[in-house]
């Protein structure tokens, strides 16, 4: 075993055209959540050029699970305003619900969807254009704000520069409403030049007062959701941004912003983290950054243009970069076929792994990288994959009748929880049958680089012993 | 401390060779961090409360009622908790904490507080991280630093500290078990997952299970947080230092009720602090700190809120802390851009906890020399 371990990565056999098997891996994981034996045997036939078409073609900038029943609900603040306490108290309940049920979906969507690369840029673009239900509060904002990310997320950055600033859930999580002429809020203005565009450094604190400037008037019609546009509170005057001059509103500042080389720079430069390794080259980076800007700003010959570089494919930055928590359980549910019903134990899982979709920690969004991992949260991984493997175990103790009548006492909230973790199905004896012959294979799928330590065993052991490897973390 | 862990500390203290005395002999004080953030409002946090112009300033926002401090300072109405630590001369308020050149995003302006740069200079490591490395605290600690609460490690990341991050004591030693911490690493990802494995079995192998305490805790997130903090506090394996954080101070809309609340809770969680210091016997051997991005404008907006600001007054307490205001409080009639010129570098607070608190020498670890604040007795 420890041999064919070794040989597993150190002579890779190649197909005769393809790219083999460890550049399969490599490409799917980075560019997905996980690589399947089968999705890796199919890549592997393929040329890097041909794979990487490949996956920009996938998916249709929809998503394929139903989205919650009440999406397309909207109350006006102002009926909220109105309501007597208890219906308050119950509204509040009901927007709380749907903000889990909410992650639920997204989450399901992840763990299910048949064009990983697009997901994974829809949560790139979620962590890039940030907002939260914390300071939203409205689901139904929020999903609207997911359906427009997942629909620009392989297409033109320009366009969703514009369609994101003047999303309803952005508008008021950036304060929009109370940027009005004479009396500028610059929390828009500030967060669209340092974390939309051009990145810190490339502008000066009188940009962001005047480009505010340009910002007032944007709102938000309360009858509808949506964007309104208030001509009587908008500045109209001239303001100076980024040295030029003229009566700019918010669309011309974002203009000026997409014309400056440093946004291309900045954006390819956080795709290049995101996808490549933690310190971009400079050379190959400028070379991406060209190609986006040349296009347009089409994301998607940003993406192949990434994707090609020398530093993607060298074996020096396979595994260097760390799973984010949803890489890592989303990863772990696709790769082993786990089975849930209802996805409640997952959502509150990301959480306390530092990753709560739908509520980033702040405007910065998740600062990822070895900030994913310490004491507290590298424990948590261990133990849900810990628990992965004794899924079988637990759900005999589940059913035992013992344990029904105690799950029937709880509060509805911890019952919940319970009957979701008892319809977690994962059989390991059905997954390894691929690999039956194959098992060199194994370290191959499993892991981005070698292992540290030195798993060994046969059949689950080997499973069980290469995922609790801490190279297991890594992509 | 029981007598048998002290005799035992004592004695293996006495075979310790000469260079190793000089290091560690400070950290058994602890510096307890507060970072409040978000950028908390120093204005109507420490209110000045005898100028025409604040209220000019803040037409909407100005509290009309605070609890007195002098003539001319008052405590917003939310930190009463606090008081009977200012009447027993235990907190210090040190006013117009800031850096030169300031720098107004939340993101760029905590990595100058963790990393105490420059506000040009772009430094990695966290300014304790770098104190550990240089001096780490003895190998019988738990750990150099803990952070509680809170998604980052803010001063204590860095590679050369023995840093853990812990929520709940009880749950971090049941799960313990699962760190691997063998193996070798080959980059810089792999290589900070394999130390935190290495600082989960040192901390777990070290850390019991918890004490319990007469003192009762707030509920809620901050309250927990201090519990555990006086939990590190009374374990006989020790800390040096503990960082805890409050967040929601960044206050752009619909300040006052919000501020009313988070300063209720500051308050509330810092006199439980006290209370459990006291029980555990460490109370004059702990110091805490606040510390936050930054203050925010002196003038209110529209929003009936504060935007991103400056110079701010932050909390020291303890039982060896010399209670009083100190730095200046900052000129409301003379204002840079909109925003309040600073008086104390933030440095200098951290120059105090070095130097006068763990007798270390502060110029290298903050590349430059700042005065240490006169806020301690002796």
């Amino acid at each position: 075993m420890r041999l064919a371990l070794v040989l597993a990565f150190v002579a890779p056999l190649a197909a005769a055209q393809g790219m083999g098997a460890a550049d399969a891996r490599h490409l799917l994981a980075r560019t997905g959540f996980e690589a399947r034996l089968a999705d890796v045997d199919t890549f592997a036939r393929l040329s890097r050029r041909d794979a990487v078409e490949r996956l920009l073609a996938q998916g249709n900038g929809a998503a394929v699970t139903p989205a919650p029943a009440w999406v397309g609900e909207w109350t006006d603040p102002r009926r909220v305003r109105a309501m007597d306490p208890d219906e308050r108290k119950l509204f509040v309940r009901e927007q709380i619900e749907r903000g889990l049920e909410l992650k639920g979906w997204w989450f399901s969507e992840m763990a299910r969807t048949p064009a990983p690369l697009a997901e994974r840029m829809t949560l790139f673009w979620h962590n890039h254009f940030t907002s939260s239900l914390q300071k939203v509060r409205s689901p139904a904002l929020m999903y609207r704000q997911n359906v427009l990310l997942r629909r620009h997320a392989l297409g033109n950055f320009g366009e969703l520069l514009h369609a994101a600033s003047r999303d309803p859930a952005m508008l008021v999580y950036l304060d929009a409403a109370s940027n009005r002429r004479g009396q500028p809020n610059e929390n828009f203005a500030r967060e669209v030049m340092e974390l939309f565009t051009l990145g810190e450094g490339q502008f000066r604190e009188d940009d962001i007062r005047e480009a505010a400037r340009a910002f007032t008037g944007w709102s938000i019609d309360p009858a509808s959701g949506e964007y309104l546009f208030r001509p009587r509170i908008h500045d109209s005057g001239e303001k100076t941004v980024l040295g030029r001059k003229g009566n700019f509103r918010g669309e011309d500042v974002l203009d000026i912003l997409l014309a400056q080389p440093a946004t291309a720079q900045y954006v390819a430069a956080r795709l290049w983290r995101e996808f490549v390794s933690p310190q971009p080259d400079p050379a190959q980076l400028e070379r991406v950054a060209r190609v986006f800007r040349a296009s347009g700003y089409d994301i998607r010959s940003a993406l192949r243009a990434l994707f090609m570089t020398e530093a993607f494919w060298s074996s020096a930055n396979r595994g260097a970069l760390i799973q984010s928590p949803v890489e890592l359980v989303v990863g772990t549910l696709r790769q082993f076929d786990v089975g849930y019903g209802d996805p409640l134990p997952f959502v509150l899982l990301l959480r306390a792994l530092g990753q709560d979709i739908f509520s980033p920690p702040n405007v910065k969004g998740w600062p990822g990288g070895e900030a994913w991992i310490n004491s507290n949260t590298l424990l948590v991984r261990k133990q849900f994959l810990e628990r992965l493997f004794r899924v079988e175990e637990t759900r005999v103790v589940m059913r035992e009748p013992a344990m029904r009548e105690k799950v029937d006492t709880l509060k509805p909230g911890a019952r919940r929880f319970m009957v979701a973790l008892s319809e977690i199905e994962f059989s390991g004896r059905a997954w390894l049958k691929p690999f039956e012959g194959r098992e060199a294979m194994l370290p191959l799928v499993l892991l981005a680089a070698a292992p540290v330590g030195q798993p060994a065993g046969e059949g689950l052991d080997i499973v069980r012993a290469l995922v609790a490897d801490p190279v297991y973390q890594l992509k | 401390m029981n007598r048998r862990h002290f005799l035992r500390a004592s004695l293996s203290a006495l075979l310790l060779p000469h260079a190793a005395w000089a290091q560690p002999a400070g950290y058994r004080r602890l510096l307890i961090l507060v970072e409040l953030k978000g950028g908390n409002d120093g204005l109507n946090t420490v209110v000045p409360h005898a100028d025409d112009q604040y209220y000019r300033l803040r037409p909407r926002l100005a509290l009309r009622e605070v609890l007195p401090l002098d003539a001319r300072t008052g405590l917003h109405p939310a930190l009463e908790p606090l008081l009977p630590l200012w009447k027993a001369r235990e907190l210090a308020i040190v006013q117009g904490v800031g850096y030169p050149a300031p720098n107004l995003s939340h993101f760029r302006s905590i990595e100058i507080w963790d990393t105490a740069s420059k506000s040009d200079e772009y430094l990695t490591e966290g300014w304790l991280a770098r104190v550990f490395a240089a001096h780490s605290a003895p190998r019988e600690f738990a750990a150099d630093g803990v952070a509680v609460g809170g998604n980052d490690m803010g001063p204590l990341a860095g590679s050369g500290v023995r840093a853990i991050a812990l929520n709940d004591p009880a749950a971090f030693l049941r799960r313990a078990r699962l760190a691997s911490p063998a193996g070798k690493g080959y980059n810089s990802a792999l290589n900070h997952i394999l130390r935190v494995e290495a600082d989960i079995a040192q901390a777990a192998s070290r850390l019991h299970g918890g004490t319990s305490f007469t003192t009762e805790f707030p509920r809620g997130a901050f309250g927990n947080a201090v519990r555990v903090a006086a939990q590190l506090a009374a374990n006989p394996a020790g800390v040096a230092a503990i960082r805890l954080s409050l967040g929601g101070f960044d206050t752009h809309q619909n300040q006052a009720p919000i501020h009313q609340r988070l300063l209720g809770e500051l308050a509330a969680g810092l006199g439980a602090l006290k209370a459990a210091l006291v029980e555990a016997g460490r109370w004059d051997s702990t110091l805490v700190m606040t510390y936050a991005e930054f203050g925010r404008r002196a003038q209110e907006n529209n929003s009936g809120g504060t935007d991103h600001g400056t110079a701010a007054a932050h909390f020291v307490a303890g039982g060896r802390v010399k209670g009083g205001l100190h730095g200046e409080a900052p000129r409301l009639d003379d204002l840079d851009n909109g925003n309040l010129r600073h008086s104390v570098d933030f440095r200098s607070l951290y120059a105090t906890a070095l130097e006068s608190w763990w007798g270390l020498p502060a110029p290298g670890v903050l590349k430059g020399r700042f005065a240490a604040l006169d806020l301690l007795r002796a």
